[in-house]
């Protein structure tokens, strides 16, 4: 009897809940809000450094890394626990960052040195600096990690960088204030978001041109809280979803025809997305109402709001 | 026996389960490798901070800052050090923004700092600057200056980015369609605090107008915004007492404001000659508002909010003190110019003069929304911020107060008020 309740006891306490993860950075609380994606709850608010903001995880799953903007260090956590288990080093003030194809190397955008700082995973040491425009922070990255993209917020610029030597390849100027750059999952196309211009503007990798630059015209929102951030394609190529700031919106837009099919109305100044694994729901942090909306994509829909802590900012969730 | 079995089990089944902690303790070989590497990796970064063009220049923009001494008058409050080198540092930080993207198309930007000492005379060394060929001027002039610059000739071929004067009558009628104020008005000042001031209910103001004829006009503009939003001045006093306020202020203070019915005591002292004094020994317990107290700024140090933070940090590791607001103005000017280059392609005066007065400018200048310049008389339309010594209180436009245009024109004289004929 005793070895029945020892072993099944054993059993569920180490069997694993099927369930994703969001984790969301909140800005001023310097804590990290864990969501389960099936209760839409908040299962856990985790301390971690100063003034937190992006936020990604390993491909595996098992690593959640925080940019830890005022402490001037990337932390890294265990997925499940969240315990840290060590610092990374980067530039001052690192804001977001993309772990390349095989999660070896991490390219972080610092936004007080005007540097892309590339480290290296498995030695956990700075390998080098790309010196990009004033306040960098979008990081795109294509499938196979060849081309990154990084926006710089002050020099209106988008530049192109080589991986494998580490050089600028190109830089083309785009609208006022580029926050977010992000590839389509194809890597034909590269989309760069713009606060102040209120654009988002599509780049062809290969000629660097700009094909398409997309507006917003919301009816009753004045134009200049128009300000798209976040940008997330869709796998099967359909959709593409922009947060557009203190307009409290998301833009669905044809990811073919650039067109504008609707505004879905989430909370207060909307920032960054992410998807679920399965692409059915779709997340954005509403810096101001301090929440984090729940959004069905198959039917567009804003299904729910989860408060978290003080101005959420970066969103990631679990691969499993 | 049992036991034993069961505890070995359960001893296997917790050595199995137990995460392998990832630490790489480095030898010290491995340490001294990596703080050479570092040490190699910031050599190479100085020298890449040589940074090099990396097109050919083919647009080189020449940009003058005229600043003028002045004679410092004794102050009542001398808590902060007198600055002189305000604007600077703001130019030299939009000159290097503007560089950035610069140098990866070719557009060149250079600076020429010129300070007119006491005994100089304005207009003679400006008429050199323009004997010269320079073309893009921001100063730091007051009212009198900027009319007397207006009067040059030649002075038509050249823009004035004008960082310090706020009087209404440059923006209306004594303006001109080469000089460009991005110091907010005292008429944009006024309503940003009276906006407020109508959301928190506190309608009836006590005004207090200081002797200076700056003090004066502030209190005009104050006026102009009481009746547009409705306020009532239920007392209105001129203060004109010259005694050391540091010793009689409790004295002197109950006695000036006793007796009315008011919300909120406004006061329009700009110097600070008397200002800093009333909080606290009005008569009656209530706010101070205006040039102390809740002041409207177009920058202030505690601003933080949109990414300021990434420009007050710049400003003070440059500079080692706070941005003041001619160190934003500055910064403005020039980065007004070198976005407008940088889109136009081209540094040709008339060109840039129109693509300024257009509807495609916008710059990012860290208050939430793009500022850009109003066609009809060249001001900066921009956000306030309310703030009181040590916090931001609240950021006008208030919420609630709507414009075909732009909401930013709710603040200010907008174009059907104005007097201004380009």
């Amino acid at each position: 009897m005793k070895y029945i309740f020892i072993i099944s006891f054993l059993f569920f306490s180490f069997s694993k809940v099927e369930a994703y993860r969001a984790y969301i950075t909140n800005e001023k609380d310097n804590t990290v809000s864990v969501i389960d994606i099936n209760k839409k709850k908040v299962i856990e608010t985790v301390k971690v450094g100063q003034r937190p903001r992006g936020i990604i995880m390993s491909k595996d799953g098992k690593l959640v890394l925080i940019c830890a903007s005022d402490d001037d260090r990337v932390e890294v956590r265990d997925a499940e626990t969240m315990k840290l288990k060590y610092h990374l080093p980067s530039g001052p003030d690192p804001e977001l960052f993309i772990l390349s194809p095989e999660d070896d190397t991490l390219y972080i955008a610092n936004e007080d040195d005007a540097m892309v700082t590339v480290v290296d995973m498995v030695d956990k040491m700075i390998v080098d600096d790309i010196p990009v425009g004033v306040e960098p922070e979008g990081m795109g990255l294509t499938n196979d990690g060849k081309v990154l993209v990084n926006t710089s917020e002050t020099t209106n610029m988008a530049h192109f960088i080589n991986t494998e030597n580490l050089e600028i390849m190109e830089n083309v100027l785009v609208d006022a204030r580029p926050r977010v750059a992000m590839f389509t999952p194809d890597d034909k196309e590269v989309w760069v978001s713009a606060e102040i211009g209120g654009t988002v503007k599509v780049i062809n990798p290969s000629s660097k041109e700009v094909t398409h630059t997309i507006g917003f015209e919301i009816p009753g929102v004045n134009e200049e809280s128009i300000q798209p951030v976040g940008v997330r394609h869709t796998k099967d190529g359909k959709y593409t979803f922009i947060a557009l700031g203190p307009a409290n919106r998301v833009a669905v837009v044809d990811s073919k025809t650039k067109e504008v099919i609707k505004y879905l109305l989430v909370g207060q100044r909307v920032w960054q997305l992410a998807f679920t694994p399965d692409q059915k729901t779709l997340l954005s942090t509403n810096g101001v109402s301090n929440d984090v909306s729940f959004i069905n994509v198959e039917k567009l829909k804003v299904e729910k709001s989860v408060k978290v802590g003080r101005f959420p900012w970066g969103v990631v969730i679990s691969p499993n | 026996m049992r036991e034993k079995f069961f505890l070995i089990i359960l001893l296997f089944i917790t050595l199995s389960l137990s995460f392998p902690v990832e630490t790489r303790e480095l030898s010290i070989q491995q340490l001294e490798e990596r703080k050479k590497a570092d040490e190699e990796r910031k050599k190479a970064r100085e020298k890449r901070g040589k940074k090099t063009f990396q097109k050919e220049i083919s647009i080189t923009t020449d940009i003058v800052f005229v600043s003028k001494e002045r004679e410092v008058p004794p102050v009542l409050s001398n808590l902060d050090p007198v600055l002189e080198d305000e604007g600077f540092y703001g130019v030299k930080l939009a000159l290097e923004d503007n560089l950035t993207t610069g140098r990866f198309l070719g557009h060149d930007y250079k600076v020429e700092f010129h300070r007119i000492l006491l005994e100089e005379d304005l207009v003679s060394e400006f008429e050199k600057l323009l004997k010269k060929g320079k073309k893009y001027f921001v100063v730091d002039l007051n009212e009198s200056e900027l009319l007397s610059l207006m009067k040059l000739s030649g002075i038509d071929d050249v823009l004035i980015f004008n960082t310090r004067a706020k009087n209404d009558s440059l923006r209306n009628e004594n303006c001109k369609k080469n000089f460009f104020h991005i110091a907010p008005s005292y008429s944009i000042l006024s309503d940003a605090l009276t906006q407020y001031l109508v959301k928190k209910k506190w309608k009836k103001w006590f005004l207090v107008t200081g002797p200076k004829e700056n003090d004066r006009l502030y209190a005009q503009a104050l006026k102009s915004s009481a009746k547009k939003f409705n306020i009532k001045i239920k007392e209105e006093k001129t203060w004109d007492f010259t005694s050391d306020l540091r010793r009689t202020a409790g004295k002197e203070v109950p006695i000036f404001t006793k007796g009315s019915n008011y919300d909120v005591l406004v006061v329009a002292d700009e110097a600070g000659e008397f200002g800093e004094y009333l909080a606290y020994r009005t008569w009656d317990p209530r706010p101070i508002a205006g040039t102390q107290g809740l002041k409207p700024n177009s920058w202030h140090r505690t601003h933080e909010q949109w990414g300021a933070t990434q420009m007050q940090n710049r400003f003070r590791r440059e500079s080692g003190r706070w941005m003041t607001e001619v160190d934003y103005h500055a910064w403005t000017a020039v980065r007004a110019l070198g976005e407008t280059i940088t889109r136009t392609q081209s540094n040709d005066v008339k060109k840039v003069q129109e693509y300024l007065l257009g509807d495609k400018f916008g710059l990012g200048a860290y208050k939430g929304v793009k500022v850009s310049f109003r066609s009809w008389n060249g001001q900066l339309r921009q956000p306030v911020l309310l703030a009181a010594p040590r916090s931001m209180v609240s950021v006008s436009p208030q919420e609630g107060y709507i414009h075909p245009v732009s909401e930013l024109d709710t603040l200010g004289k907008d174009q059907p008020e104005s007097s201004c004929k380009f």
